[in-house]
Formats: C-alpha cells, structure tokens, sequence
C-alpha cells in the first residue's frame, strides 16, 4: 500500500484509539473496540489499563484475542480475577473511566441494541444479546462506541434498547438515575459522531478526508445532523497506519487467519 | 465426597431428563466432553444456563437436549452467530426452546447468590434498557438504608454444574487457574456437581490462594485429556480458532450440523473417539 494511503476500517481504528487517553482505566468489548484499545495502547497511551470481561486487568496482549478470554490476555495481565469480581468490584465499584463498545444496531441518543431484530418474542433475527454492555454503559464513568456505519446499524428506530446511552435525548438518562457522562463519541467508518450537548441527539462533528455529507446521510437511519464546526478528521500519521498493521499482521500470523474484526 | 469415575459413570449418575444443568467456562475450559457425553446418552427436556453458550451448547440445542437456555450472550466468540441457537429460538428446530436473557453481571451475581444460598441477587444494571419489560425474572428492590432502587434479579442453583479443570488429586481435589470465569461459584450453587480434568496427581502443589475446589464438594471427578477442546486449558493446550470458524460452516444447516453430529457424538463411543473422528473431518476437508 502507498504512504499516505489507507481504508476507511484503518482511520476508523485509529480515530477510535486517539481517544484513549494514557492511565486510563478501560473496559474492553471484544472485536472493533479491542483492536483500537490495543492500538492506542502501543501509541500514545502505554499506560492504559485494559479489562476484559473474562477477568484479566492490566491486559497487554501481544496480538489481538479472537475471544473475549483468550489464554493471552490473561498471561500478560497484572491480574486475573473471576468474573463475578470483574462486574461487582471492578466495574460496579467504579474503578472504569471508559467503555469501549461496539454495536450492531444503534439509534440517534446512541442507544445500543444487540437483542433482536423484530418482536422480541417471535424475533426476526436474533442477536447474541446483551453481554457486559449494560452494565458497562451505565457503570462506566464514560462510552466510546465504535461501530461500521450503515442503514442496518444506524436505525430510526431500534426494536430494543440493550444498553442506555441517552434515552429519549435530551437529560432523559440523568432522569432515569443512570450514572456516568454515557456515550461522548461515536467513531464510523464515515465520521465521527458526538451528542448534542442539549439536546443529546448524534452529531456529526468530523468527516473522515474524501467522504461526503451525502455518503453519510445514505448510511444513516434518521435525518443525520452536521456540528457548526464540523472539521475533517486528520488523517492517520505513518507511525499509526505503521503500528496498526503490524498488529494486524501479528495477529494472523498467530491465529493463522487474515486479521478480521467480528 | 468426590467419586473418581468414567465420564459415562457421572453423566448418567448426576445428568437427568428435565434437570436445570449449567456447563460453565468462560471461553477457556469449557467442558465439552462432558456436552458430549449429555448427547450421546440422549438426555431430554434440560433447561441449561450458561453465561455464554458457544459452540458446545449450539451442539446440546441442535441434538434436542434443551427444553429451556438462561444466558447473557450466545454467540460463536470471534466468528458470529450460533445457527442451531438462532434455528431453535427462531423457527422452533429440532424442538422449540424458551429462553431466560439476562445480562453478564446479572448472570454473574445470580451464580454468586446460588452460591451463598440467597434467593436473589442485587445488582445496579437494567436501568433504560428493554430487558426490563420482557422478563419477568427482572425485578427491584428498594434498598432500605438509602431508598435507592436497585435491580433484583432470581439466583442460579443449578440440579447439576459441569466444569472442566486443569487437574485434581486422588482425593479429587480439583486444582483450576488462568481465566475461572464463574466456575467457583457455579459448582457451589449447584446440589450436584460433575469435574473433568487434564490430569490426575499425587500433588496439586498449589500456593495458598490458589483456585482449588475441594473434593468434598464434588460429586465426580473424570479424567479426560483434551477435555476441553476446542476450547483450551490454559498450561495444556490452545485454543482451537480454526473449529470456531469451520463450525460456522457445519452449523449453518440442519443436514450438514445432523451428519456432523451424529458421526462424531452419536456414533461415537468416548471423547478420544471424537477427537479421531474429527481428525478424519478435517483431513477430508469437511470442516474447513
């Protein structure tokens, strides 16, 4: 590939990682989200705290895990605890600055649905369902989503809320008495979308270079609104396409596969 | 007191038509000998629970095992979907199974309140999502100190756990480490219990602290080398990714999952015969 050149899956990533600032505690989804916590890990944030689900705090994985409990997270852990103590001391208790989510289906107030797909009890699709996400999008003390843009994941209206980000809009998720800032970004691989800070609806507040308004409206489900200021986002820097594609290439070699995101 | 027996022994002594059965694991050291062996004797009519139901539950719905699946996340880790999973909650195939969904943390306290024999966990989740409105297990309670309302979800006291360990000594002390998961609390919970493991010692030569279930509170301890794949046992052997993805392919239908099945489980007569037998599906190239 030409320096200077890269895919809309790459500057999404790397979008995603910036965010991640160094010492801060984060709890991990598996796929798109991981891939970019280990980024920004190897980049600008070596100080991050990792946690995954499955128990390893202080995961520093080498290549990236297939599953959630892969056998490396918990050798380059500082610790491994049981599940329980994950969700109850360590999430529950307070001690995560941000999660990190993916999703497959999301609406305007960044409400995630990984439920179904239809009516819940005679279900269209059904979706693997809720995981950590829940519990992660409430007791997290703030959300990162990063997810593939499109009609099929950014719906109108989504046939199940799995996980609260901001309700109805507006201070709906303070009404409820969920705790926590919720999502402050959402990262495509089209733009970068933040809530309206009245109204909390999704705004588009960076455009990835050589993507158009057009192009992100025909890939969103509601009428998609543009920030005042929306700018472009800065393209990747060598070092990051540099660092990302090594990770990727490190982790086929290990798993034997292409480096894939599920 | 733990019984060191065949795994044929503690399936049919401990597993029984209609029993509310978790096999736990939390992607390492999943114990799918012991899934196996549930199929292989045809029991019906289960109401299983499991946190995440992979691969070896996919295998248990798709064989007509389970009537009934409590979980908070049912997935093929790392590839997608579980297609006997999908086939059995969306079109009733090879019998209609209800579902129980809760969330990890709701399903990880669950098995923390069986364990410490509470009739119901307490936990801060729920709040703004749907699951609330669909299920009934959903509930709250108002804290009586601070009026806070807090959900209240039923705990998880499964008839049997399933669990696979790294090793366990004569006296069947079971000896587990790397990522545990819920297996502590899952076989506590449980009235019966049921251990595979890699190995049998003199010796566990294990540090104080050391996750080790002592054999007075299980009820059978099976020796079963490789026990756990395609999963893997930490210290033993990896995971194996290539049979997560092939089983996507293997899934996807009802003829291909039938003929998967029923060479490889059913007509098999152990655990070390599968594993041959799987070895032949791959060399001709059927898994891939």
């Amino acid at each position: 590939m030409m320096a200077g050149s890269y895919s809309s899956d790459e500057i999404m990533t790397v979008s995603a990682a910036r965010m991640l600032r160094d010492g801060a505690v984060c709890f991990v989804g598996i796929g798109l989200p991981s891939t970019a916590a280990n980024l920004a890990r190897l980049l600008h944030a070596p100080d991050a705290v990792l946690i995954y689900e499955s128990g390893p705090i202080g995961a520093k994985p080498s290549v990236l895990p297939l599953s959630i409990g892969d056998g490396n997270l918990a050798e380059t852990a500082d610790t491994v605890v049981s599940t329980p103590e994950i969700f109850r001391y360590w999430l529950q208790g307070g001690r995560v600055d941000v999660g990190f989510l993916g999703a497959a289906q999301l609406d305007r107030y960044a409400n995630i649905n990984t439920t179904v797909i239809g009516d819940y009890c005679r279900p269209k699709v059904r979706l693997p369902g809720a995981g950590g996400a829940p519990e992660i999008s409430t007791a997290a003390k703030e959300v990162l989503i990063i997810v593939k843009q499109s009609r099929r994941s950014f719906v109108n209206q989504l046939d199940f809320i799995t996980s609260a980000g901001f309700l109805t809009g507006g201070d709906a998720r303070e009404r409820a008495g969920i705790g926590g800032r919720g999502p402050v970004a959402v990262i495509t691989d089209l733009c970068i979308l933040r809530p309206d800070p009245e109204s909390r609806e999704l705004t588009v507040t960076a455009i990835h270079p050589g993507t158009s308004r057009e192009q992100i409206r025909l890939n969103t489900g509601w009428d998609v609104r543009f920030s005042p200021d929306c700018s472009e986002t800065v393209p990747p820097e060598a070092g990051e396409l540099e660092a990302l594609r090594d990770l990727h290439a490190r982790t086929a070699a290990a798993h034997g596969v292409v480096g894939r995101d599920a | 007191m733990a019984q060191w027996v065949s795994l044929s022994e503690a399936v049919a002594a401990h597993v029984h038509d209609g029993d509310f059965v978790a096999l736990e694991g939390f992607t390492h050291l999943i114990p799918f000998a012991a899934g196996h062996e549930i199929i292989r004797q045809g029991r019906r009519n289960l109401s299983l629970v499991r946190m995440t139901p992979d691969l070896i539950y996919d295998q248990l719905i798709g064989a007509g095992c389970a009537a009934r699946l409590t979980f908070s996340w049912g997935g093929n880790p790392g590839v997608g979907s579980l297609h006997r999973f999908r086939d059995a909650v969306e079109n009733d195939w090879p019998v209609p199974l209800s579902i129980e969904e809760r969330s990890h943390s709701d399903l990880a306290n669950a098995y923390v309140a069986g364990a410490a024999n509470l009739p119901f966990a307490v936990l801060r989740a729920y709040t703004g999502s749907s699951y609330e409105q669909v299920s009934p297990h959903i509930r709250s309670v108002t804290c009586p100190f601070t009026g806070e309302r807090l959900a209240a979800t039923p705990s998880v006291k499964p008839d049997v756990t399933v669990i696979h360990a790294q090793k366990a000594d004569r006296k069947g002390n079971v000896l587990l480490w790397g990522i545990l998961g819920v297996q502590k609390e899952a076989v506590l919970a449980a009235k019966r219990s049921i251990v595979t493991v890699e190995e049998r010692v003199e010796s566990l030569d294990a540090p104080p602290n050391a996750c080790i279930l002592p054999g007075w509170v299980v009820d059978a301890v099976c020796v079963v080398p490789g026990g756990a794949a395609p999963s893997y046992a930490h210290g033993y052997y990896e995971r194996d990714n290539a049979f997560y993805r092939q089983w996507d392919a293997v899934s996807r239908s009802r003829e291909q999952f039938s003929a998967w099945l029923k060479q490889s489980v059913l007509e098999t007569a152990n655990f070390a015969e599968y594993q041959r037998v799987q070895e032949i599906w791959r060399e001709k190239g059927a898994l891939r």
